[in-house]
């Protein structure tokens, strides 16, 4: 049976609790057993009184669904993106944003917002972007150095620069009053605007990129080994490559078009889940993706109760994920990393 | 794994130019089961070249290499996964593989991309674990054994794969003495199993206590071909090195080389 398929259940068991938990949590902290008794009745296995019904329905489904389930989406897609960074470059230093997705995001909503886009085109314009910036880096890499990996590295690197200046360019431009602080506050992150439709929508494509991503676990570990080892070993290693940057990339990108910016989850988390199963990619992957989930999840529930206004979640995960890197730097002389 | 057919691995007259510069101008190489042939050369002569090009790793500028008759090229990646074996040189791992998951990686021609390994293909890396002697170290990570057990576990990879040639690049570098020697007895006793065995390596005595052939790669030529105690006289062994080097014939019978630091002729 695939590691995947033999984690499953106790990772969907773990995300489902912590998704329970995280419903209880807000600036309006409800008992579980609010919760449990308000999901049997919504489930019609027994009654509950309407006016009850109501408010626990608006408080839940309409408030804070929304924010839980895009939690699960953004932070399983970050950590998964990371974990299969890592494992192409070759370099558990590695996180999604080393091909310049999150800069070509990041310009993309920038520009939606000055150009005063609707809210879903500016979304739609920062995937686009983060696309567009992978594929400039990318198409770098493949021209001058046939896509190895120190040139998609390299290409990255000059992709990212690229698309950070255009954005400094757009908020120079952009009006200080009401276009900058839009600008600046999308780029900490939030989940704040996660909306029902829209995650119904996204949940399709995030699901397929990650559970795809699961699947290649073991051709991962051959990847890790280098190219001509992998290609010993049997590897379509040019396409494998370019199939597992385009998914971690596309996921990505969606996740920043949902929340903006959240940074460290995809470099983090992928240690820990290292820490708990091993290297071996057809577990550290499905296991990243639940503890990204679950990491996101404390994230949003920080980021929601320590203030009375909420605190942009990029900020908490940067500062919980600074604090863990310190604490996993410890196992960095082990070998762990 | 048993191999029902004799595979044979032979270079034709292989020339290649890499950006300009010619690396290899005429080099033919033969390798079957039961045998270890070694490939000897100086820095820079084009073993690395050859060997990738031997792997199906390297397109040749010219000429084929064919395996049981039929040009590499003509098979599928996977299929010749489980034909030919490459054992790279001893290297570390960015991430801490269990030894077990290093040879499991073995399986992975056989069992394609997507699937999860079967019994079958624990087996297989068990019996390979076991064939190497490294079974106490099948659960401590890669990164944290010795060069010598680093060497064991990437020739049980090999084992795992099932593949009846061996490619190997310089299996002896970065080993103590002790393990070199050991390195020699095993690469002997696959040879017997029934594996064929072609691996580049810098030390002449090697090639004179463990292989059954040896060529001999100078400037991108093979210029000498057959039985080690005919093919390292003097003479070739100071030209392909450029210096003063010559076998030396024990009581027993057996040649040793002996080299000649310039200080001596003093």
């Amino acid at each position: 049976m695939p590691a995947w398929l033999r984690l499953g259940p106790a990772l969907l068991l773990g995300v489902a609790a912590a998704m329970l938990a995280a419903l209880c949590v807000g600036r309006y902290p409800l008992p579980l057993a609010d919760i449990l008794r308000f999901l049997g009745a919504a489930a019609g296995l027994w009654e509950m009184p309407t006016r009850e019904f109501d408010t626990l329905f608006n408080l839940i489904v309409r408030i804070r669904l929304p924010r839980v389930l895009a939690a699960v989406l953004v932070g399983m897609s970050l950590a998964t993106a990371g974990a299969a960074f890592q494992g192409v470059f070759r370099n558990p230093l590695v996180s999604p944003g080393l091909l310049g997705v999150l800069a070509g995001a990041a310009f993309g909503a920038a520009l939606g917002i000055v150009l005063d886009l609707p809210w879903a085109m500016v979304q739609l314009l920062a995937f686009l972007m983060g696309v567009a910036a992978v594929t400039v880096g990318v198409g770098i890499a493949t021209l001058f150095g046939n896509g190895s990996v120190i040139m998609m590295v390299l290409g990255g690197v000059i992709s990212g620069a690229l698309f950070t200046s255009l954005l400094s360019m757009v908020k120079y431009v952009a009006d200080p009053y009401n276009q900058l602080p839009a600008i600046v506050h999308w780029l900490m992150g939030s989940l704040a605007l996660a909306d029902l439709d829209q995650i119904g929508v996204l949940i399709i494509p995030i699901g397929i990129g990650v559970t795809l991503l699961c699947t290649l676990g073991r051709a991962l570990d051959a990847l890790t080994m280098g190219d001509d080892e992998a290609r010993a070993l049997g590897m379509p290693v040019q396409a494998l490559r370019i199939l597992i940057v385009a998914l971690a990339t596309l996921i990505s990108a969606l996740t920043v078009s949902l929340a903006g910016i959240i940074g460290w989850v995809g470099l983090i988390v992928p240690h820990i889940a290292r820490l708990l199963v091993g290297p071996g990619n057809a577990a550290l992957l499905p296991t990243s993706a639940a503890l990204g989930a679950g990491f996101l999840l404390a994230a949003d529930g920080i980021s929601r109760t320590v203030a009375t206004t909420e605190i942009p979640i990029g900020i908490v995960t940067e500062l919980i994920g600074v604090i863990a890197f310190v604490l996993v730097l410890g196992r960095v002389r082990k070998g762990w990393l | 794994m048993a191999v029902s057919d004799t595979p044979r691995l032979v270079a034709h007259d292989i020339r290649h130019a890499y950006r300009g510069r010619v690396v290899l101008q005429g080099a033919g190489l033969t390798l079957r089961p039961g045998e270890v042939v070694a490939l000897l050369g100086a820095n820079g002569a084009g073993k690395s070249t050859l060997l990738r090009i031997l792997l199906g790793l390297l397109r040749p500028t010219a000429g084929q290499v064919t395996l049981s008759g039929i040009p590499l090229a003509g098979y599928p990646r996977r299929r010749l996964a489980g034909l030919i074996a490459y054992v790279p040189q001893v290297h570390s791992t960015p991430f801490p593989y269990t030894v077990r998951q290093i040879v499991g990686m073995g399986r992975l021609p056989a069992s394609g991309l997507f699937a999860a390994p079967s019994a079958d293909d624990r087996t297989a890396v068990e019996q390979a674990i076991e064939r190497l002697g490294i079974a106490h170290l099948a659960d401590t990570p890669y990164t944290e054994i010795s060069g010598g057990e680093r060497q064991l576990a990437l020739i049980a990879r090999a084992l795992a794969q099932g593949s009846r040639l061996l490619v190997m690049d310089e299996p002896a570098s970065g080993l103590d003495y002790g393990n070199q020697i050991a390195l020699l007895a095993l690469l002997r006793s696959l040879a017997v199993d029934g594996y064929g065995i072609l691996k580049t390596t810098h030390h002449p005595d090697h090639v004179l206590a463990g292989a059954d052939r040896v060529a001999l790669l100078r400037d991108g030529r093979i210029v000498a071909d057959g039985k080690p105690a005919e093919v390292l006289t003097g003479q070739r062994l100071s030209e392909l090195y450029g210096v003063a080097v010559a076998p030396v014939r024990l009581p027993d019978g057996r040649l040793i080389v002996a080299p000649r630091l310039p200080e001596e002729d003093r």
